[in-house]
C-alpha cells in the first residue's frame, strides 16, 4: 500500500500543473505516470512513484553518500548506483 | 532496479547488523511503523539476526488493516446500487466487512473493480459516463496526494460521475496513541519513509520532544532498515531523542510541499475509528466542505452504518499496537490463514500476520530467508 518504486523520467507528455504526466522507466518497463507533485523534475531524473504518481525526485547525491558510507563500513562493497545498468 | 538493488546489499547489511550487535548494552525495543518495513525486516531475516540485541515490534502501519468493517460495509452498499461502480486498490478487495468482502460482493453481482491509482478511477469515470464511479480511498499520507489529485483533476476536466468514499488515515495520531498507552513498550520508532516523503520529518519534532522518543525516518530495503535501526540504537545508547532522517534520498525536512498542498486543498483532519485500535482523535482525513459534492456517501446513501464489533477470536488490535506478535494469537496459522483470514492483518499484503505467516513458517519458504541480495 505504501510502497513506492524508483524510476527514471524519460519523457514529459504534459506539463500542466494539475495534469502533468510523463513516461517513467522502471528497470526496463515503461509506464506513463502523473508528475504534478514533481514539476521541477527533468528528463533523466529519478523519481519515486506510488499509486501512479511521482511523490518526489530521488536525490542522487544523498543516495551515493549513503552507499559510500555503507562501502566504508562493510567488508564487501555495495555497487555504486552510477555503475548500475538500467 | 537502480536506486533499489544497491540498498539490498548483503555484505553491507550484515556489517551493519554486526555493528548493532556490538553496540547494544541492553536489548532495546523499537517499533517499525509501516507494514512495508515489517515485511522487509522479516523477509530479510533482520528480526531474527538481531533477536538478542533489539526487539522489533510491529506498528499499525497498514491502512488496509485498520480500515473499519463498517466502511467496507458502506463500500459494498454503494457497489450494490445500480450503475455505481466501486473502485479501489487490490489488497482492499479481500478484507472482510461485517458479513462479506468487496470480492465476494463482486462475485454476487456488485460492480467492483481494482485500480492501481485513484487517477485510473477518474479515467474510468470519463470513459463510462453511464456509470457513477466511486473510488474507495484508503491509505496513509503517502496515498492522500494521489486521491486529492484525482478530485482536483475530475473538477478541472468536468467529470461529474466521480466521487470518493474516504477512509484515509493519518500515522502520527496512531503513534501518539501507542506512546500514551499504559502498556507501551516502544523506546524508539522507525518512521515510515514514504509517509515522510509527503509530510516531511519536521512534522515529527513535536512528538519526539514531548515523549522523549527517538524517531528515525528510514526506507524499506534491508540496508535502509539496518541503517535506521543502527541510528535508533545509537540514540538510545547515548540517551538522546531526536528526529533523524536516514532516508534523505527522498525525504526532506518539509516533505513535498506541492503534494502537501494538494492534500490541504481537498482534505481536512477528522476523528476516525481504526479497526482494532478504536477511536483515534484526528486519525483520519475527510473531504473539506467545499468538496462535499465528491462525497459518495452524501451522494448515494443516508445515515450511519452501525459500528461492527470485531471477532473475539481475532487479536489483530493487539498485533496492530505492538502488544503481541502474530504467533501469540491462538488462531494464527490454524483457524486464521491467508486463504481464510479472521482479521485484516492476515489479508493485506502488508499486514503483520501475513508477514509472519509468509516468512516465519519454514515449510512455506521458497528461498532462504537469510539476508541476501535481491528479493
Amino acid at each position: 500500500m505504501c510502497l513506492a518504486v524508483p524510476g527514471r523520467l524519460e519523457e514529459w507528455t504534459d506539463r500542466d500543473p494539475l495534469l502533468a504526466r510523463g513516461w517513467v522507466v522502471f528497470g526496463g518497463v515503461r509506464h506513463e505516470c502523473h508528475l504534478a507533485c514533481v514539476p521541477e523534475a527533468e528528463v533523466g531524473d529519478y523519481v519515486l512513484v506510488h499509486a501512479g504518481i511521482a511523490l518526489n525526485r530521488i536525490d542522487i547525491v544523498a543516495a551515493e553518500k549513503l552507499l559510500r558510507e555503507l562501502r566504508d563500513a562493510g567488508e564487501e562493497s555495495p555497487p555504486s548506483a552510477e555503475d548500475e545498468m538500467l | 532496479m537502480k536506486y533499489l538493488d544497491e540498498f539490498r546489499h548483503p555484505g553491507a547489511t550484515e556489517s551493519l547488523l554486526e555493528s548493532i550487535r556490538r553496540r547494544v548494552t541492553k536489548r532495546w525495543t523499537i517499533m517499525e511503523v509501516c507494514g512495508g518495513q515489517t515485511h522487509g525486516l522479516l523477509r530479510y531475516g533482520i528480526d531474527e539476526a538481531l533477536a538478542d540485541a533489539v526487539e522489533l515490534i510491529h506498528g499499525p502501519g497498514c491502512p488496509v488493516c485498520v480500515t473499519g468493517a463498517e466502511v467496507i460495509d458502506r463500500a459494498i452498499e454503494l457497489a450494490s446500487i445500480p450503475n455505481v461502480l466501486v473502485t479501489t486498490f487490490g489488497d482492499m478487495l479481500r478484507v472482510p466487512g461485517s458479513r462479506e468482502s468487496l470480492a465476494s460482493a463482486r462475485a454476487a453481482g456488485a460492480l467492483v473493480r481494482m485500480v492501481y491509482s485513484p487517477l485510473d478511477a477518474v479515467a474510468l469515470a470519463e470513459k463510462h459516463p453511464e456509470l457513477e464511479v466511486v473510488f474507495f480511498a484508503v491509505g496513509f499520507e503517502t496515498t492522500a496526494p494521489a486521491t486529492a489529485l484525482a478530485v482536483l483533476q475530475a473538477k478541472r476536466r468536468g467529470i461529474e460521475n466521480f466521487s470518493l468514499l474516504v477512509a484515509h488515515v493519518r500515522v502520527q495520531p496512531a503513534m501518539e496513541a501507542i506512546l500514551c498507552a499504559p502498556e507501551n513498550r516502544v523506546q524508539a520508532f522507525l518512521a515510515a519513509g514514504h509517509v515522510c516523503t509527503v509530510v516531511g520529518c519536521e512534522s515529527y519534532e513535536d512528538l519526539c520532544r514531548r515523549y522523549e522518543v527517538p524517531i528515525v525516518v528510514t526506507g524499506f530495503e534491508p540496508t535502509d532498515l539496518a541503517t535506521g535501526i543502527a541510528a535508533c540504537v545509537e540514540q538510545l545508547e547515548t540517551s538522546r531523542h531526536e528526529v533523524e532522517n536516514r532516508y534523505d534520498r527522498v525525504v526532506q525536512a518539509e516533505g513535498n510541499l506541492r503534494a502537501r498542498q494538494f492534500v490541504e486543498d481537498v482534505f481536512e483532519a477528522c476523528d476516525r475509528t481504526w479497526r482494532g485500535l478504536g477511536a483515534m482523535p484526528l486519525g483520519g482525513l475527510r473531504l473539506r466542505e467545499s468538496w462535499r459534492d465528491y462525497d459518495a456517501e452524501r451522494r448515494f446513501t443516508a445515515g450511519a452504518l452501525p459500528q461492527v464489533v470485531s471477532s473475539c477470536r481475532c487479536r489483530s488490535g493487539e498485533v496492530l499496537s505492538g502488544r503481541i506478535k502474530p504467533p501469540e494469537c491462538a488462531a494464527f496459522g490454524g483457524e486464521c490463514r491467508p486463504e481464510h483470514p479472521l482479521g485484516a492483518p492476515m489479508v493485506s499484503g502488508e499486514g503483520a500476520c501475513a508477514a509472519y505467516f509468509q516468512y516465519h513458517r519454514p515449510e512455506l519458504r521458497c528461498e532462504p530467508r537469510a539476508v541476501e541480495g535481491n528479493a
